[in-house]
């Protein structure tokens, strides 16, 4: 990894205080109403916090609380960082807790946001908790102060040693803690330059790594409390079916079996002492389901219903600017291509899974949730009691991607099987399959390209017709807008911080005619990034090819007006010797991408042998987040961004037969493994001035480097996806 | 009833004896170190050791292992995370989620036991767990390290 030197850094900047709960609360679509503010209190310690952020121990310890899940990602040591930045404590004695969702219900929000997705975590928190980190600061130099009988101002802390310069005299965070907690919180504060930043910018390590080496870490898989029971689920097989009758007697003698309940009206489960035997009576459970309208829906059908939409008339507008029918009609050439992006499974490795307890006054959850607030809010409809009555206690999670955020369809399933046996606490655990057959999908789509190159080359039109399916319509219509789907236009947008359009296109169309199977959707990492950046990304490279021009030189014409995007395409180039010729064998692809606030590149080195075997060998990728929060985590970001981008593109493929998805483990759904990893060499350019996400944005790059290296390999363009359907031997 | 030497200690379970050892691991003798990912032996989430091999313990009916072999999971890889592929893995950092590590250590000490100096290539080859979060480059070079039994860079 390297790590260029930051241009220039944000200026300090004042805030005031009190607008803390009014962050966020966009989430995935969901809304907890809100409850009058309970008396302030700690989260889950008995020693009184400082505020809401930060409770310091006797012994010093420094318990930071964070509202969004980790899954990975880094996010719960980065926002630590953020609040020990400005907290000045002693960075090895941060532990972290996190507050239930009930917690910030109660306390009007104050917490703000625990959705945790579209690579969200911190860049849309940074600022409210840097704040509750600096107020702590104050509140717990001034408790030093006072005690001294001396003015804060003369006062320094470094590490959590507060020192007042004159007499020499010092203390400590954890002896002033208990005054401090008393002191009304400052009305405003000035955060830190981060030029000064000793914590935040820093490759520190995570705070979760030794309980994830030793087995001692639990996820909500492991839990266990006195009396539980273990749960096993079959939903029909066919989305919009449902349960027709099933034999419980059949299996209530096995070994273990509690109970046979039907689940909503389309799933059945088996309640047992063990998982395991759980399992097993389910599996001897006669069931009969009926599979409703969509029991003959093949992924013929779907791709017909798509390739409708690529000549229809009427499409949602996402971009457009000239006018591209005239650019189209006067081109010297004119190139048409059209790509396909198939469904595909999250896969986390922890399969889905929850534990609750329901009785008629209260429900609690134990969940590996993205969303807190949107996981409190299921347990709430599913359990039949206001939300004052419930809490969710947020798991580890073993793998979010998305799956676990927006839908908690499998929490409600928990729910309502607790329902069905009163005050005992019930984990449900998805077997793999039931995961690969119940997924919330990344969705379908279809484009059609079509480009106007004059006389020299130059792009002068470009019509790019998405058609295929909406998350935002099964997921989350409140956001549409007009009947429109915002995020399918991720990454294509004429402007905004979000995911913008890297080129200066004199005509320009982008527009979605909406189609949607019956296969469900959902936020799947990097979302509609993944097959937007393949479609513009694999079709600039077909333009260059036919205008006669180096693919990078082609795209940096276009990108005058774009300097971010520019530049971190410019420094893959630079690093990889773009323009050298590569090692014998090996053949080259570029990509460049701006998404969930941040700007992404990536060059490919790959190789395909005789029998058409391809090998990925390296990539050189670089990220412009701005403000850089950990390097060597935005290095593992990157780096798993590659494993997750082209597992989707070398393997990726759930296809639909009799209304089901066909794949049922990891031996029908392959996945990328060590064998096929590629070296992985990231720049991260901190740029400073503004906050990006990490966590997506670098895997709708990696797709369209390797597609395009493969072309320079074999002359073929592979336009669906995944690659391991096309023969790639040279034609 | 089932005996089993797990972790050094023996242990006797009531089971039905075509249990997976994986399940008489998690929920009859409670040690939840070894993870369910798959349950047909592709991803390795579920490996352990037995008589000092590797081996996917999703796949494994419990009759099938003696009293007398010793069954080694995460919790008795090491006292304290000592064992250098746990010490290389908490220098890296190199777990995301951390779900599959368990099974990623256990594949990759059991690799470095048989072959202490393992190539690249080898490496690549033997260890085919899955991760999802994609944290390879970090487990061949947490590998690596361990292997040379010393210091190195970051990522």
């Amino acid at each position: 990894m390297t790590t260029t030197t930051p241009r220039s850094s944000a200026p300090s900047r004042r805030f005031v205080l009190g607008g803390l709960a009014a962050a966020g609360g966009l989430g995935l679509g969901f809304h907890v109403p809100f409850l009058p503010p309970a008396a302030a209190q700690g989260a889950a310690t008995s020693t009184p916090e400082i505020n809401a952020w930060v409770v310091i121990k006797p012994d010093e310890t420094v318990v930071i609380r964070i509202a969004r899940s980790e899954m990975g990602q880094g996010t719960l040591t980065g926002l630590a960082q953020l609040v020990a930045e400005e907290l000045s404590c002693d960075w090895s004695k941060v532990t972290t807790e996190y507050p239930t969702p009930g917690q910030n219900v109660a306390r009007g929000r104050i917490w703000g946001d625990y959705s945790t997705g579209g690579s969200r975590g911190i860049r849309e928190s940074h600022e409210y908790v840097r704040k509750g980190g600096a107020a702590a600061r104050i509140m717990l130099v001034e408790a030093a102060a006072k005690g001294w009988g001396v003015p804060a101002g003369e006062c320094r802390v470094e590490k959590g040693v507060i020192t007042h310069s004159a007499s020499g005299r010092t203390t400590t965070y954890g002896a002033v803690a208990g005054d401090a907690a008393k002191l009304t919180p400052p009305k405003d504060v000035v955060l830190k330059d981060p030029k000064d930043w000793t914590i935040a910018g820093k490759p520190v390590a995570r705070l979760d790594t030794l309980p994830k080496v030793d087995g001692s870490q639990i996820y909500g898989i492991d839990l266990t409390m006195p009396g539980l029971l273990n749960a096993a689920i079959k939903d029909c097989p066919v989305t919009g079916g449902s349960v027709k009758s099933f034999d419980a007697k059949a299996v209530e003698g096995m070994p273990g079996v509690r109970k046979v309940v039907q689940v909503g009206d389309s799933a059945v489960a088996v309640v047992a002492d063990t998982f395991w035997r759980a399992k097993t009576a389910l599996d001897a459970l006669p069931i009969t389901w009926d599979e409703g309208p969509n029991a003959r829906v093949s992924s013929a059908d779907i791709a017909a219903m798509l390739a409708e939409g690529l000549d229809a008339k009427e499409a949602y507008v996402g971009n457009k600017g000239g006018d591209v029918a005239v650019a189209l009609s006067s081109a010297a050439k004119v190139v048409e291509a059209t790509y396909g992006f198939p469904f595909q499974n999250h896969a986390t490795m922890e399969p889905m899974n929850a534990t609750v307890r329901w009785t008629p006054e209260r429900c609690e959850a134990w969940a590996p949730t993205q969303n807190g607030e949107g996981a409190l809010a299921a347990v709430a409809e599913a359990s039949g009691l206001s939300a004052s009555k419930c809490d969710v206690h947020k798991q580890l999670l073993g793998g979010g991607f998305g799956r676990r955020g927006a839908t908690h369809d499998w929490l409600r399933q928990a729910v309502m099987i607790a329902r069905e046996m009163p005050g005992t606490p019930i984990k449900m655990i998805w077997t793999r399959e039931e995961d690969m057959i119940h997924g919330r999908y990344h969705p379908v789509t279809q484009c059609r390209m079509r480009a106007a190159l004059d006389e020299k080359g130059e792009l002068t039109g470009l019509h790019m017709r998405i058609s295929g399916q909406s998350i935002l319509a099964s997921v989350a219509p409140n956001r549409m807008v007009d009947g429109k789907d915002p995020v399918v236009f991720q990454g294509l947008n004429p402007s905004g911080p979000e995911a913008a359009i890297g080129y200066t296109i004199p005509n320009l169309l982008v527009d979605h005619a909406m189609r949607n199977p019956h296969i469900l959707p959902g936020f799947w990492r990097g979302v509609n990034m993944n097959p937007n950046a393949i479609y513009l990304e694999c079709f600039m490279d077909e333009l260059a090819h036919a205008a006669g021009q180096d693919p990078l030189a082609f795209r940096l014409k276009l990108m005058g007006n774009h300097p971010k995007h520019r530049a971190v395409l410019q420094a893959v180039a630079d690093k990889v010797g773009w323009g050298t010729k590569p090692a014998d064998g090996i053949h080259r692809g570029l990509a460049q991408m701006m998404g969930f606030g941040s700007y992404v590149a990536a060059v490919a080195e790959v190789s395909v042998d005789g029998e058409g075997a391809l090998k990925v060998h390296r990539i050189v990728a670089a990220t412009d987040c701005g403000h850089a929060l950990n390097p060597q985590q935005i290095d593992a970001q990157i780096a798993g961004s590659f494993v997750y981008g082209l597992s989707a593109a070398l393997y990726g493929e759930c296809t639909v037969k009799d209304g089901r998805i066909e794949q049922t483990n990891f031996d029908s759904y392959p996945v990328m493994r060590m064998d096929a990893m590629p070296k992985v060499e990231s720049i991260v350019i901190p740029s400073g001035g503004f906050w990006g996400g990490v966590g997506e944005p670098t895997i709708a790059v990696a797709a369209p480097a390797v597609l395009n290296a493969i072309f320079s390999a074999t002359g073929k363009r592979v336009r669906q996806i995944p690659v391991k359907n096309t023969d790639l031997r040279r034609a | 009833m089932v005996r089993l030497n797990v972790n050094g200690s023996v242990r006797e379970v009531e089971v039905e004896p075509d249990t997976p050892l994986l399940w008489v691991i998690r929920e009859q003798i409670g040690l939840t170190g070894t993870k369910y990912g798959c349950g047909i032996a592709q991803c390795g989430s579920c490996t352990v050791h037995i008589d000092g091999a590797a081996v996917r313990s999703c796949s494994m009916p419990v009759s099938s292992v003696t009293a007398e072999q010793k069954i080694v999971t995460i919790e008795g890889l090491s006292a304290g995370a000592s064992h250098p592929v746990q010490k290389a893995w908490a220098q890296l950092d190199v777990p995301q989620c951390g779900f599959c590590q368990p099974g990623m250590i256990m594949a990759s000490a059991a690799l470095l036991a048989q072959n202490p100096r393992p190539s690249e290539a080898e490496i690549r080859a033997e260890i085919t767990n899955i991760c999802r979060c994609g944290t390879y480059n970090r487990v061949l070079a947490g590998i690596q390290l361990a292997a040379e039994g010393g210091e190195s860079g970051r990522g």
